[in-house]
């Protein structure tokens, strides 16, 4: 092999398509403002139209899998809130569950409660900030972004109060969560909770009637449910095409059974339908809240068969997944009895739900292609791990 | 109507701009630095060594009440590998009294730190725990942002003044565990006496159990 086996990068191939029309190839990103962060998409146009569309990514790889594997159980905690950035309590919860299945650790009722709390609060700032930035997308420079940011501010508050920091909240435990609530925080997410509900309000006046968000998102980007069954789809992606598929609902982990909650489901499986399903979904999440602060057991946080140092589970295989809010987030480990996990996987959904994209883009324009990729929901920390 | 939901939706935004100049807890912006918000109990950025001790007194030799032993579990489970600890060859008391080994180095680089509070939780000894200062920037990146164990050691007054709650809690369970330690001594002392005042001869030393790790 040669020195200079570099590999140098062709200029953008004009090829000559089927009808004899010159294709024109653009990368978008991994810079542009549509993509969420370093994420690249090549395109293939036809005039305005996508024949191709290649997803690139790779560029936030932070080989989170191998050094968990080298660190001890422990460690790997707060790296987990570095992957989905947005919603690091769900995160923290999908590990847990999965490291509890390999310990066989019981978690007190009232940590149960907590990790609900705090997990649909997530899910409301997510969705919140998903619909912001879709609209940002849309063209509605600010203002819906901004409404959904001053929500998840008060969230992120309270979080700062529970965990000491707003983002990376490293909150749960093996067996419980770290820290007991502070005196008087569950009055504050009563008032905020009480709340959300003017501000979901607020947005649908704002977005749901909104002739041109309807031009927009009805009827692009439609998503087939067997296809989305068949690629691994899940979360609200899969929902909107009207596949009854919540693992809330279908592993009752945590205390999930003990609350009244439905499910919304789309029928297009447009762009459209995910917006809806969002805010249908911060409804049922206030909903959740409401019945789970109403009793709050009390009792310990952390089951005291736990540990915090010398922590070794038994050699054996766990795979504990949760619904988190971008869809199914699970973490497969293998122990060999030793303080570090012999394998660590993540079952990212922003990834998976990526893999669709050509497929929901092909032969439409190239907005249209910012707004579908933006209906995706992804976070690039946890597409790229 | 067409067009009927995007008037709707400026009515929305309307009254959020008139609302914003009548409503209090919409008026959020805060005059940095001039003005603070107030700080959160539970905040955390960077760790701090806490010693028992004067606060900010000059010439105080910090070294004295430093809780830390040199144990070198947090340098193990630190998950970014931000800390350098070299355990000293000599011993000092530590607050109960019972000669240990100190870090004759304790350097946190905090420009690697992530901030998570694992070497906080994993300590046996109290005597890490997390600072609130965050108006930290520096010119110089590399030696600016390594902290020696000078610059981390901080006195508990400190640590009460920013977490009231913990460290209560904290003085606490040291109090409890020096007054066993004290009637641990108390008893040894008083059975080595018993042993020398009694006329037979002294039974062979029996080891005394080891002093179990306060929350593992």
């Amino acid at each position: 092999m040669s020195a200079t086996a570099f590999k140098t990068y062709p200029p953008p191939v004009m090829e000559v398509s089927e009808e004899g029309d010159e294709l024109l190839e653009v990368a978008m990103g991994p810079h542009h403002p549509s993509t969420h962060g370093v994420f690249r998409m090549d395109v293939a146009l036809d005039g305005e139209r996508v024949v191709r569309l290649k997803p690139v990514f790779g560029y936030l790889h932070r080989n989170h899998e191998k050094i968990a594997e080298k660190a001890s159980y422990l460690a790997a905690m707060p790296y987990t809130d570095r992957l989905d950035y947005f919603c690091s309590l769900t995160n923290n919860w999908a590990y847990a569950l999965a490291v509890e299945k390999l310990a066989g650790l019981e978690v007190p009722e009232r940590a149960e409660y907590i990790r609900v709390i705090t997990a649909e609060l997530t899910r409301i700032q997510n969705h919140a900030s998903a619909i912001g930035f879709l609209m940002q997308e849309m063209g509605a420079s600010g203002t819906p972004l901004m409404y959904a940011f001053r929500e998840r501010e008060k969230i992120l508050d309270l979080f700062e109060e529970l965990t000491g920091s707003r983002m990376m909240c490293n909150y749960m435990r093996f067996g419980g969560c770290r820290v007991e609530l502070p005196s008087g925080w569950l009055e504050k997410v009563k008032t905020v909770v009480e709340g959300l509900p003017s501000f979901i309000d607020e947005t649908e006046a704002l977005l749901t009637g909104n002739e041109i968000l309807m031009a927009r998102s009805q009827g692009v980007g439609i998503l087939k449910p067997d296809l989305a069954v068949n690629a691994g789809v899940t979360g609200v992606m899969l929902r909107s095409t009207g596949v009854n598929y919540d693992i809330r609902k279908v592993d009752h982990y945590g205390v999930y059974d003990r609350f009244k909650f439905r499910v919304p489901l789309g029928d297009h499986g447009d762009i459209y339908d995910r917006y809806m399903l969002r805010v249908l979904e911060m409804r049922e999440s206030v909903e959740i809240l409401k019945q789970a602060l109403k009793d709050v057991p009390g009792g310990p946080i952390m089951d005291p068969k736990s540990k915090i140092r010398g922590f070794r589970p038994k050699p054996g295989e766990a795979y504990g997944r949760i619904e988190a809010p971008k869809g199914e987030l699970g973490f497969y480990l293998i122990s060999d009895g030793s303080g570090n996990p012999y394998r660590y996987r993540v079952r990212p959904p922003s990834l998976i739900n990526l893999t669709i994209l050509e497929d929901m883009c092909l032969g439409r324009n190239v907005a249209d292609v910012v707004l579908i990729f933006g209906s995706v929901d992804i976070v690039l920390g946890e597409v790229d791990r | 109507m067409l067009g009927e939901g995007i008037l709707k939706g400026l009515g929305e935004t309307a009254k959020n701009f008139v609302g914003s100049f009548v409503s209090k807890d919409r008026l959020t912006t805060v005059q940095y630095p001039e003005e603070r918000i107030a700080p959160i109990e539970n905040t955390r950025d960077f760790p701090f060594l806490v010693y028992d001790g004067p606060d900010d007194a000059d010439g105080y030799d910090k070294l004295a009440g430093l809780r830390c032993v040199a144990c070198q579990i947090c340098e193990k489970e630190c998950p970014p590998k931000c800390i350098y600890i070299v355990k000293s060859t000599d011993k000092k008391p530590d607050f109960v009294g019972k000669p240990q080994i100190y870090p004759a180095r304790f350097d946190i680089d905090i420009s690697v730190c992530m901030s998570c509070q694992i070497c906080v939780e994993v300590c046996p000894f109290e005597a890490i725990k997390m600072d609130t200062e965050f108006e930290l920037s520096t010119t110089d990146r590399f030696g600016g942002l390594l902290f020696d164990r000078d610059h981390l050691s901080r006195s508990n007054q400190h640590y009460h003044k920013i977490h009231p709650t913990e460290a209560t809690e904290v003085d606490a369970r040291l109090a409890e565990e020096k007054i066993k330690a004290d009637a641990k001594a108390k008893a040894a002392a008083a059975a080595a006496a018993a042993k020398a005042a009694s006329p037979v001869a002294a039974p062979p030393a029996v080891k005394p159990a080891p002093v179990k790790e306060p929350g593992a």
